[in-house]
């Protein structure tokens, strides 16, 4: 595969690529309804890198799951390039908060099960091995490939969580909350192999996350949501810095502390954590 | 293992020093020669001299762990019993004299003098392959039908209580209609063997597949496996370490029916031998046969959950 270098814009333009409209989520247990999200209207291009955050029990995942074609939506619409997304497929690949990977198969045909499905018919034998391997070279796990991921760290398995990912070719790559799991260190290091990736690869991407200096680090928007139930899209930030993005330098940006600080007054000034009663 | 641990070491320059607690035991005999590095800094202290056995005398004393405390135990309860039955109006047999009665029961297994009187080993055989075409086809019909009752909420609605029900009913007590409907012994015990041992294998493969982790069925969306990848690539081998329990208790039913269902539907097998050595008042047979079963019972229970570790390696774990 070989796309062309990602723009080095950080806003993307062109036609909307993935487009919510008007979504509603109300889930119906017994006799009562809650509402989750409440008309949530979204344009997200193509190679963009779209953040979306909020405090927990905001409907952040309800909102990936919605585009993963997990769960459907109660009234309004998500469209991947005009068409409606109403089932789950494998041209939205999702990266699972706790890896999701399948414990009894190794770290290679965790990969390639996601290759065989995606490329069976289209790819010799010969070709779907080198691609599950050029995959896991990605993310730097050729090494362990003959391990079970019972054998591995967890940060090594969020990598081969990312690397099946990335091995469906998806037009859009959903990520729930990567590397909330992970320690710090560990995260910074994957978050440096995401932005090589996306700088790359190109690929449109939704990363759900409750990190402030992750958003900000790693994504051309920002879309922060306002506390549930009922959660809707409270704003949408800018972040026009320029990639490849070093974290160091950024630390003393004014572009990168001013959309830090932006977000952070969001989260924690207008809408703030209410504890549930 | 820790960062290595230097006591007397000086900080003007960085020290690697090997300690005691570092080295390989084979050179823990002589003091080893400290690295260059750490020449004048560091006093090599003599390792601690502690005893290792060898590995043999390590592999011979697990082993007589293992086993000399049920030959105790055994060797006991041989004496308690002969002690209770060595009097003139005992009515069991003692061990002294079943030994007397049954040897060449006990010590040849497969001599064959005519064909009803033939050895236990012979038996045992007969009666094991009912039980392999009665326990095959439980398993299987068991994983299908557990996999079906376990993902589908109106099958186990509509199934879950009629399981219930049936598998108490004793393995016996299905014999009379199996006879009738088979018109034959044969496969009568097979089915009476089948009926007993099919509801474990169903009931825990269904648990098995309801426990299956959201996780996993998210990935097999976006995935898109289809029915028959689904049931391959993620229920059985999610679901396996519940099958095999299944699997393991139906082993251990299907002995215990095969020896009831012998007794009734005669032929070759160990439970028509029970039921003809009483008939005979042949009670030392009996017991050497009820040894025969405890241990081919037990072999059986190993073997299943051999084959259960074996397959679910890597599952369990993680």
């Amino acid at each position: 595969m070989s796309k062309p270098i990602a723009p080095q814009t950080s806003h993307p333009s062109g036609k909307p690529f993935l487009r919510l409209e008007a979504v509603c989520k109300t889930f119906r247990r017994g006799g009562s309804e809650t509402e989750v999200l409440r008309d949530i209207s979204l344009d997200i291009a193509e190679r963009e890198f779209v953040s979306i955050i909020g405090h927990s029990g905001c409907g952040k995942s309800t909102m990936l799951n919605l585009v993963a074609g997990l769960t459907q939506v109660t009234t309004g619409a998500v469209l991947l390039e005009n068409r409606e997304v109403n089932e789950p497929g494998p041209e939205r690949a999702v990266v699972f908060q706790n890896h999701s990977l399948l414990p009894w198969l190794t770290v290679y045909d965790n990969v390639r099960i996601a290759v065989d499905k995606v490329f069976g018919r289209t790819k010799s034998r010969a070709e779907r091995d080198a691609w599950t391997l050029h995959n896991l070279d990605l993310v730097q796990m050729t090494h362990a490939k003959d391990k079970r991921p019972s054998e591995i760290s967890g940060g090594m398995k969020q990598r081969v969580g990312i690397a099946r990912a990335l091995a469906m070719e998806p037009k859009v790559l959903l990520m729930d909350e990567p590397f909330g799991a992970l320690d710090a260190l560990t995260r910074a290091h994957l978050q440096e192999t995401v932005m090589q990736i996306h700088a790359r690869l190109g690929n449109t991407v939704i990363m759900i996350t409750h990190d402030v200096d992750e958003a900000v680090l790693l994504s051309d928007r920002i879309v922060m949501m306002t506390n549930g139930p009922s959660a809707r899209v409270g704003e949408v930030l800018d972040v026009p810095l320029t990639r490849p993005r070093n974290r160091l330098e950024l630390v003393a940006d004014a572009e990168y502390i001013r959309a830090r600080e932006a977000v952070l007054k969001f989260l924690y000034e207008r809408h703030r954590y209410v504890e549930a009663a | 293992m820790n960062a290595p641990l230097s006591i007397n070491a000086a900080p003007p320059r960085p020290v690697l020093v090997e300690t005691a607690a570092s080295r390989p035991p084979a050179a823990a005999a002589q003091p080893a020669p400290a690295p260059a590095t750490a020449k004048q800094t560091v006093v090599p202290l003599p390792a601690p001299q502690r005893y290792r056995p060898s590995r043999a005398v390590a592999i011979a004393y697990d082993v007589a762990a293992a086993v000399v405390p049920p030959l105790v135990v055994l060797a006991l309860m041989l004496l308690v019993w002969q002690l209770a039955t060595s009097g003139p109006d005992a009515t069991l047999p003692s061990p002294l004299k079943i030994w007397a009665d049954s040897s060449d029961l006990i010590t040849q297994p497969f001599f064959v003098n005519g064909p009803q009187d033939i050895g236990l080993g012979w038996r045992v055989l007969t009666s094991l392959e009912r039980v392999a075409y009665g326990f095959g086809l439980a398993a299987i019909a068991g994983i299908v039908l557990g996999a079906f009752v376990g993902q589908s909420v109106w099958a186990m609605r509509g199934l879950d209580p009629i399981f219930q029900v049936l598998r108490t009913v004793p393995p016996l007590a299905w014999l009379p209609i199996s006879l009738a409907a088979f018109r034959d012994s044969g496969p009568s015990a097979v089915f009476v063997i089948f009926i007993t041992a099919v509801w474990p294998v169903i009931i825990n493969t269904a648990v098995g597949i309801r426990n299956i982790p959201q996780d996993y069925r998210n990935v097999a969306e976006v995935l898109r496996l289809n029915p028959i990848e689904y049931f391959w690539r993620i229920m059985i081998p999610s679901a396996a370490p519940y099958i095999f329990t299944g699997l393991r208790i139906g082993i251990g039913l299907s002995w215990l029916a095969i020896v009831a269902a012998e007794m009734l539907t005669g032929g070759v097998g160990i439970g028509f031998f029970i039921w003809d050595a009483w008939n005979s008042s042949r009670l030392s047979d009996i017991v050497v046969a009820l040894i025969y079963i405890g241990v081919v019972g037990f072999v059986l229970d190993r073997l299943v959950a051999l084959v259960g570790r074996i397959a679910t390696r890597g599952t369990a774990s993680a």
